[in-house]
C-alpha cells in the first residue's frame, strides 16, 4: 500500500446549527480509486468541496504528501494540485472549450493573453484522452453534449500537473457507453500515479474501478475498506444502516445529524 | 486550405477524432448560417437595421445624407454611445447601471464648475459640500484598496488633488478630473453592490435620484456653467480633424486592423490553429476599408453652408470613439481581466470555483463604467457648449443601455462586445437625427426610439430561448 497522498483527520463542519461532518478521517493514496459512497446527504458533496476549498473546515487537520498544510481557498487546493470535477461541471456556458479548460489560470502576461499555447496544450489533453467527438476546440460550452461537458470538466482537471483528482458523481447524467469512458478515464488517471477520488451512488460503477470504498453515514466515517474485502451487499447495507457485521459504527441508531 | 498541423503535435492531432482547425469558405458560411439559425445573432440584426434605417431616411428626408448632418449625427451619438460603451462591462455580468448617466452629469459639473470658477472648487461649491466631496472622494479611494481596485483608488486620489489644489483651469486638467470623478463614483457603486451584496438595480436606482440632486447642488437651480468659451473643451464634440490628419486615421485605422487581423491569422496558420478560412479574413479587412476610405474622403469635403467659412475633416468624436472601441475590444478579448468578466457573466460559481475573485470583477466594471460614463459626458457638455442641472438626466441613461442593447449585448450577462456600443448608438442616433430631420414631434421620436428598443430586446429574448432549445 503507498503512502498516503493526501490525509484528513477529525474534521467537523457545521452549517449553522446543522452537524454535516463528524470527526470524518479520509485517506487518498497515489495511484488508487478511492470511491466515496453514501445516501444523500451524507456529506459527500460537502466533504469534497471542504477539500476543494469552498468551504472552511471547522476543525481538522489535512496532511499533503505527509506535510500539515492548510487549505483557506480553491486557489491553496489548485496550488497543491488538488482538482475537482464538480457534478455540476463548473463550465461557462458562453466560453470555449479552450477558455474553459484554462478558466482562472490563463497562460500569458497579464496585458495578453497567450491563445495559442493555452489551444496547444489543450488540444493535446483532450487528445491524450482519446477525445473523439468534439469538432473544434473552439466550440463554445453551450454547443456540447452532457456527455461532451463531463469530457472537458474532467480534461480540465488533469491539464494541471494535479496529483489528486476528486470527481463527483461523473456518470450520473450519461448515456452506457459515455460512462465506459469516463469509468476508463478514472482509472488511467490513477494508473498515471493521481490519487483519484470517485463519488458515485451507482454500485456498478464503484465495484468495477475502485480500489477502495469509503463509506459515509449521516456525516460520519462508518467505514474505509479495500473493495476486495466486501461484497455489494455489504456496502449497500453501510450506505443506509452505518453498520454490516463487524464494519460500521458500533450504534449507529444513535447517531443524529 | 486544409488541416495542417505543427510537427511537434502531429500524432496528437490526427489522435483528436474529428477536431479541424481549418475549414473552407463553404464550411464556414454554413457554420455561420447554423450559428444564426441556433439563436447567436452578434450585432447582425442592428447592422441590418441600421442599414435598413440609413435607406429610409434617405428616401424620405433630402437633408438626411448630406454631409453636413452626417458629421452632426456622429457628434450627437457620440456622448451616449461613449455612456453605453462602459455600460456594455456592466451588462456582460449581467447587472444594471442605472445612475450612469447621472453619475456623468456630475463628472460634467465638476469639469465645468472648475472651468468656470478659474479653478476653485470650494469657492463654486461652498464650505461643506467641498468637504463632503473631498470626503467622498477619500472615502472612494479607501473603498478601492480595501477592494483591491488599484486604479480607482489612484484616480480618486488624483481628483482629490486636483480639487485641493485649486489648479488653474487647463482643458486636459478638468477632462481628467471628470474621469477621476467617475472613477470615484464606480468605486462607490460598486462596493454597494459587490460588498455589501445589494441588488444593482436598487443601488443604482437610489444612486441616480442621489447623483441627480448632487448636479443640482453644483449648478443651482436654474444655473448653467458654459463652457463654450473654452477652444479646447469645445472642440472634442464641434471641431474636425485636418485634412491631413483625416487620411492618416484612416489608414492609421485601417491598416491598423489589416495588421492585426492578417498578422494573427498568419500566425494561427503557421502553428495550426483554428481559425477561418483566409478569404473570409481578407473580406472583412476589405469591408472595413470600404467603409472607411470612402467616409473619410466625404468627411474632407467642405460641408460648410456659407460661402465664407470652411468646414471639413472628420469629427475629433470619431478617433475618440475608435480609441475607446480598441481599448474596450483589448481589455475583454485579449487580457485576463476581460476573460474573467464574460466567465462571471456566464456562470459565477464556476469562475468562484477557478479562484476568479468575483466580487473585485463586479465591482470593477462599474468603475470602467462610470470612468467610461465620464468620458461620455465631456463630449455630451463639448456638444451643447454648456452643463445644466439636466446634464445627463432625462433618458441619457436608458437611452445607452438601449444602444448597448440593440447593438447585441444582452442583458442576461456573458455576451457582448464594445462594438455592439458602437453599432446600436448609431442606430439611436440615426432615428432620432432622421426623425428630426421630418419634422416628427417629440411624442413620435419618443414612440419610435422605444419600440426599436422593444424590438431589440426581443430580438434578444427570442434569440437566448433559442439557444437554449437548439442545445
Amino acid at each position: 500500500m503507498s503512502e498516503p497522498i493526501l490525509e484528513l483527520t477529525g474534521l467537523n463542519k457545521s452549517f449553522g446549527p446543522v452537524h454535516v461532518l463528524h470527526d470524518v478521517d479520509f485517506t487518498v493514496r497515489a495511484g488508487e480509486v478511492t470511491a466515496l459512497v453514501g445516501d444523500n446527504g451524507a456529506g459527500k458533496s460537502t466533504l469534497v468541496k471542504c477539500v476543494a476549498g469552498i468551504h472552511p473546515m471547522d476543525s481538522g487537520a489535512v496532511h499533503f504528501n505527509g506535510e500539515r498544510v492548510s487549505i483557506s481557498g480553491p486557489r491553496d487546493a489548485a496550488d497543491l494540485g488538488i482538482e475537482v470535477v464538480y457534478q455540476d461541471l463548473a463550465l461557462a456556458d458562453n466560453l470555449d472549450i479552450v477558455q474553459n479548460m484554462f478558466l482562472g489560470r490563463e497562460r500569458g502576461s497579464g496585458w495578453l493573453l497567450d491563445e495559442a499555447a493555452m489551444e496547444q496544450a489543450a488540444r493535446e489533453t483532450l487528445a491524450s484522452l482519446s477525445v473523439r467527438t468534439v469538432k473544434s476546440v473552439r466550440t463554445p460550452v453551450s454547443a456540447l453534449s452532457g456527455g461532451q461537458r463531463q469530457t472537458v470538466a474532467i480534461a480540465k482537471s488533469v491539464l494541471w500537473e494535479s496529483k489528486v483528482v476528486l470527481l463527483d458523481e461523473p456518470t450520473a447524467a450519461l448515456g452506457v457507453a459515455q460512462t465506459r469512458q469516463v469509468l476508463d478515464l478514472v482509472r488511467r488517471l490513477a494508473e498515471q500515479g493521481l490519487g483519484v477520488v470517485l463519488i458515485s451512488h451507482n454500485m456498478a460503477d464503484v465495484f468495477s474501478v475502485a480500489d477502495r470504498i469509503a463509506t459515509l453515514y449521516l456525516g460520519r466515517m462508518v467505514a474505509d475498506v479495500s473493495t476486495r474485502d466486501v461484497t455489494h451487499a455489504q456496502v449497500v447495507e453501510l450506505i443506509t444502516a452505518g453498520r454490516s457485521g463487524d464494519l460500521g459504527l458500533a450504534r449507529p441508531e444513535n447517531a443524529t445529524v | 486550405m486544409t488541416g495542417t498541423a505543427t510537427p511537434r503535435s502531429e500524432g496528437a492531432i490526427a489522435d483528436f477524432g474529428i477536431d479541424t482547425t481549418a475549414q473552407s469558405t463553404r464550411e464556414a458560411v454554413r457554420d455561420y448560417a447554423a450559428r444564426l439559425r441556433g439563436g447567436d445573432l452578434g450585432s447582425l440584426p442592428a447592422v441590418l437595421g441600421l442599414a435598413a434605417l440609413v435607406v429610409v431616411f434617405w428616401v424620405l428626408s433630402d437633408g438626411f445624407l448630406t454631409l453636413d448632418n452626417t458629421a452632426n449625427l456622429l457628434a450627437q451619438g457620440a456622448g451616449k454611445m461613449i455612456i453605453a460603451m462602459g455600460l456594455v462591462f456592466v451588462l456582460l455580468l449581467g447587472e444594471i447601471d442605472l445612475s450612469a448617466g447621472t453619475a456623468s452629469g456630475v463628472c460634467a459639473a465638476v469639469m465645468a464648475m472648475h472651468y468656470v470658477r478659474s479653478g476653485n472648487l470650494l469657492g463654486g461649491m461652498g464650505n461643506t459640500v467641498f468637504y463632503v466631496f473631498v470626503g467622498g472622494l477619500l472615502i472612494a479611494a479607501l473603498l478601492a484598496v480595501l477592494m483591491r481596485i488599484w486604479a480607482g483608488s489612484v484616480l480618486a486620489l488624483v481628483a482629490v488633488g486636483i480639487a485641493l489644489s485649486g489648479a488653474a483651469p487647463n482643458p486636459w486638467l478638468e477632462m481628467l478630473l471628470a474621469v477621476c470623478v467617475g472613477a470615484a463614483i464606480g468605486v462607490i457603486t460598486g462596493f454597494l453592490v459587490s460588498k455589501i451584496g445589494m441588488p444593482s438595480f436598487v443601488v443604482t436606482l437610489a444612486l441616480f435620484i442621489t447623483w441627480q440632486g448632487v448636479i443640482l447642488q453644483f449648478i443651482g437651480d436654474g444655473g448653467v456653467f458654459g463652457i463654450g468659451t473654452q477652444p479646447v473643451l469645445f472642440a472634442v464634440a464641434n471641431g474636425n480633424m485636418s485634412v491631413a490628419g483625416s487620411w492618416v486615421l484612416c489608414g492609421v485605422a485601417v491598416g491598423g486592423y489589416a495588421l492585426v487581423v492578417l498578422g494573427e491569422h498568419l500566425s494561427r496558420l503557421n502553428r495550426g490553429l483554428v481559425t477561418a478560412p483566409t478569404p473570409i479574413v481578407v473580406a472583412k479587412i476589405i469591408a472595413v476599408a470600404v467603409v472607411a476610405v470612402p467616409a473619410t474622403y466625404a468627411l474632407n469635403l467642405n460641408r460648410s453652408s456659407n460661402d465664407f467659412v470652411v468646414i471639413q475633416g472628420v469629427p475629433y468624436v470619431v478617433p475618440v470613439v475608435l480609441v475607446l472601441l480598441v481599448a474596450g475590444t483589448y481589455a475583454l478579448n485579449r487580457t485576463r481581466y476581460g476573460r474573467h468578466i464574460y466567465a462571471v457573466g456566464g456562470n459565477a460559481e464556476a469562475a468562484r470555483r477557478a479562484g476568479i475573485n468575483v466580487s473585485r470583477i463586479r465591482a470593477s466594471v462599474f468603475v470602467v463604467a462610470s470612468s467610461t460614463a465620464a468620458l461620455g459626458a465631456i463630449v455630451y457638455s463639448s456638444k451643447v457648449g454648456s452643463v445644466d442641472p439636466q446634464a445627463g438626466g432625462l433618458n441619457t441613461l436608458l437611452f445607452a443601455v438601449g444602444a448597448a442593447v440593440i447593438g447585441g449585448t444582452s442583458l442576461f450577462g456573458g455576451r457582448g462586445e464594445v462594438f455592439h456600443a458602437v453599432v446600436g448608438g448609431l442606430v439611436l442616433a440615426v432615428v432620432e437625427n432622421g426623425l428630426g430631420l421630418l419634422k416628427q414631434p417629440a411624442a413620435v421620436v419618443n414612440i419610435i426610439t422605444g419600440l426599436v428598443l422593444l424590438l431589440a430586446a426581443t430580438v434578444d429574448a427570442l434569440s437566448r430561448r433559442r439557444a437554449a432549445v437548439s442545445r
